[in-house]
């Protein structure tokens, strides 16, 4: 299995232990990265709220890349799978509007062509590699491990361009992945619902009282951690979880897991090297009971 | 086929008196959710509130959560909510008090229509008969003008959840069709109210629960981002929230990549002082769990990418044809 990898601005930039544990989890479970180094930021749905065409062009000259090394496209955030799913929807069904947006790609020598296969990790996990075949190459069970699933809203809205008539088991992969690591997986009720960090900068207030919100009522339901498609909801639950905590004046210290991290845990692999430690929320409980239950 | 049922069941006036009631109805193949309540209501149970009136979602009135989303009970079959072993889970809509079981008090959402002023406004001279409009101009805003006020996205908005100021989605669709309808000449004053307004168009998260309930496919949030986008274009004081869009597309534009360190302190504005000492500790946390290498804080530093001047000539491109078109 071969993608070519867009890792995202976040996952290069705050998130640098998201990066780290995806190229040695994916290396584990003989997934193939061909990274878009030259790629750009998809506008994560903020550009295209004032300049919706130049956001369009910037998603474009990413998926021609794709194309031109001939390979289906990988991302590890939620709101990447979003933006480039809805831009590819406009791109695919409107021929003239296509052939205009790639005009400005010939310059560089690119063309997008409708129909690339875009897909999260957590996608190609269920569908490319199989949770059977996962579930094989797991080598530490995290057993007694539970999880409260949390996956970011534009993995799973608007359902219409996301492939959930074809997929429509994709709002509960997660949940299904947490199961094939050994882990158990926590029902609680903001799993679906939003983390709040687009409104972070203009209204602090609901955005943290939403994040804290969800955290309480999953460590509530006994969660031991969540964990997350997308890194944009990490930066809120987990690097500004004592803030949220302040805010709804409430204990949380709920560790929050990347995905990459939690399958990279179940293959045996290093916490350190999964860069467990560059975390706010310290995720050693995690850590602890993922050995503890090897050792027992 | 044997449908079944489990309802919420509460007295508005007594807040404790909330709990469930399990039925079972047998229904023909293709009855919808609102039949089988009726059923429900008409032979096993005659106290159970619930409102309806058209029965073929055009009134708005039969909006609950079924399985936990809101919906229109009569557009909604049945056997598409079947749960497996679970019976299927019926609730009033969320957001607003409940009267009785599953009538809301839906003045929570009238009260912020009321917000938006949502009628006509025009200072003109009166026309002789009536106001002429050009068809092409209506298409835009014939989307808003279906919605039927069934309150299905004030109930899920995840930000109503934790604001109840937040002028919502419905309304906000609504201020888009008189925002957008060339008959109202007071545009530019209602732009700048949606903007600065206590819960106004900056306040939504994006979240698309309010696209993904609508029974009428109006995706209110998809409205809330043209309002944003015109607030933008009519150079209407748009605070943070517009800062938030300029600071994130020129970090973009300067390097290709989103610079998250950059993105707070230009958002909230730089000398905003009071606020970014609210944010400190927050960088110092990210700082210390190694999060925020110190070469990535100093914006010398970061490296665009290779094909940057591709990027830029994107950005150009966009921003000239804005400009073309303004003309
Ligand atoms: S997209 Fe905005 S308006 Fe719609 S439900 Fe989410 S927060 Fe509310
Ligand atoms: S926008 Fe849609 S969901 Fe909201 S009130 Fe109108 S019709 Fe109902
Ligand atoms: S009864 Fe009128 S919309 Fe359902």
């Amino acid at each position: 299995m071969r993608y070519a990898f867009w890792p995202g601005c976040v996952s290069k930039g705050a998130c640098p232990e998201l990066y780290e544990s995806m190229i040695l989890t994916s290396a584990k479970l003989g997934i193939e990265l061909e990274e878009l180094y030259d790629g750009n930021c998809t506008g994560a749905g903020v550009i295209s709220e004032h300049e919706p065409e130049l956001a369009d062009a910037l998603n474009a000259r990413n998926f021609a890349m794709a194309q031109k090394m001939g390979l289906d496209l990988i991302n590890i955030c939620s709101t990447c799978q979003g933006v480039q799913s809805l831009v590819q929807e406009k791109l695919d069904r409107d021929e003239e509007y296509r052939a205009k947006i790639n005009a400005q790609l010939a310059e560089e020598g690119l063309e997008y062509k409708p129909g690339l296969v875009i897909k999260n990790f957590m996608w190609v996990l269920a569908e490319d590699l199989g949770l059977d075949k996962l579930k094989e190459q797991v080598v530490r069970p995290l057993t007694g491990l539970r999880c409260g699933p949390f996956y970011g809203c534009y993995i799973l809205r608007p359902s219409r361009i996301l492939g959930m008539e074809e997929h429509p088991e994709r709002d509960d992969y997660l949940e299904q992945i947490i199961a094939a690591v050994g882990a158990e997986a926590v029902e609680y009720e903001g799993k679906d619902k939003c983390c709040g960090f687009p409104i972070l900068t203009n209204n602090r207030k609901n955005s943290l009282t939403q994040t804290g919100t969800h955290i309480h009522e999953a460590k509530n339901q006994g969660a031991d951690c969540l964990v997350t498609p997308c890194p944009l909801c990490h930066l809120n639950l987990d690097a500004q979880q004592p803030s949220a905590a302040e805010v709804i004046e409430r204990e949380l210290n709920v560790p929050i897991i990347h995905l990459p991290q939690l399958i990279g845990l179940a293959l045996g692999i290093d916490p350190d090297k999964l860069r467990m430690n560059r975390h706010v929320i310290g995720t050693q409980a995690v850590i602890d009971k993922v050995l503890a239950a090897v050792e027992a | 086929m044997d449908v079944r049922l489990k309802v919420k069941r509460q007295d508005g006036t007594q807040p404790d008196s909330s709990h469930y009631d399990e039925y079972t109805v047998e229904m023909p193949e293709g009855a919808t959710m609102l039949d089988a309540l009726l059923q429900v209501r008409d032979y096993e149970d005659g106290g159970l509130a619930l409102r309806y009136s058209c029965r073929s979602s055009i009134c708005g009135s039969c909006a609950m959560r079924v399985n936990g989303r809101a919906r229109l009970a009569c557009k909604t079959k049945a056997s598409d909510m079947a749960n497996g072993d679970e019976p299927i889970l019926v609730e009033p809509l969320g957001n607003m008090p409940v009267i009785k079981d599953l009538v809301t008090d839906m003045e929570v959402h009238w009260d912020k229509v009321r917000r938006i002023t949502p009628w006509l406004e025009n200072s003109g001279p009166e026309p002789e008969r009536e106001h002429i409009v050009m068809h092409e101009t209506m298409v835009d805003v014939s989307n808003a003008l279906s919605c039927i006020q069934c309150g299905a996205c004030v109930s899920d908005c995840t930000v109503l959840e934790v604001d109840k100021h937040f002028i919502g989605p419905a309304a906000f669709a609504k201020a888009y069709r008189f925002v957008g309808d060339p008959r109202d000449d007071t545009t530019m004053d209602r732009l700048k109210a949606l903007s600065s307004a206590k819960g106004g168009i900056w306040d939504c998260t994006r979240c698309n629960i309010c696209v993904e309930v609508c029974p009428k496919d109006i995706r209110p949030m998809d409205r809330i981002m043209q309002l944003r986008e015109q607030v933008v274009n009519a150079g209407v004081e748009g605070g943070i929230g517009a800062r938030h869009g300029t600071a994130f597309a020129g970090s973009v534009r300067r390097t290709g990549r989103l610079d998250e360190v950059r993105l707070l302190p230009e958002s909230v504005g730089m000398f905003n002082a009071p606020r970014l000492l609210k944010e400190l500790p927050g960088a110092f946390r990210m700082m210390r769990a190694g999060k925020l290498p110190w070469k990535d804080t100093l914006p010398l530093f970061s490296k665009p990418i290779a094909g940057i001047a591709h990027v830029r000539r994107l950005f150009d491109n966009a921003r000239s044809e804005k400009k073309e078109a303004k003309r």
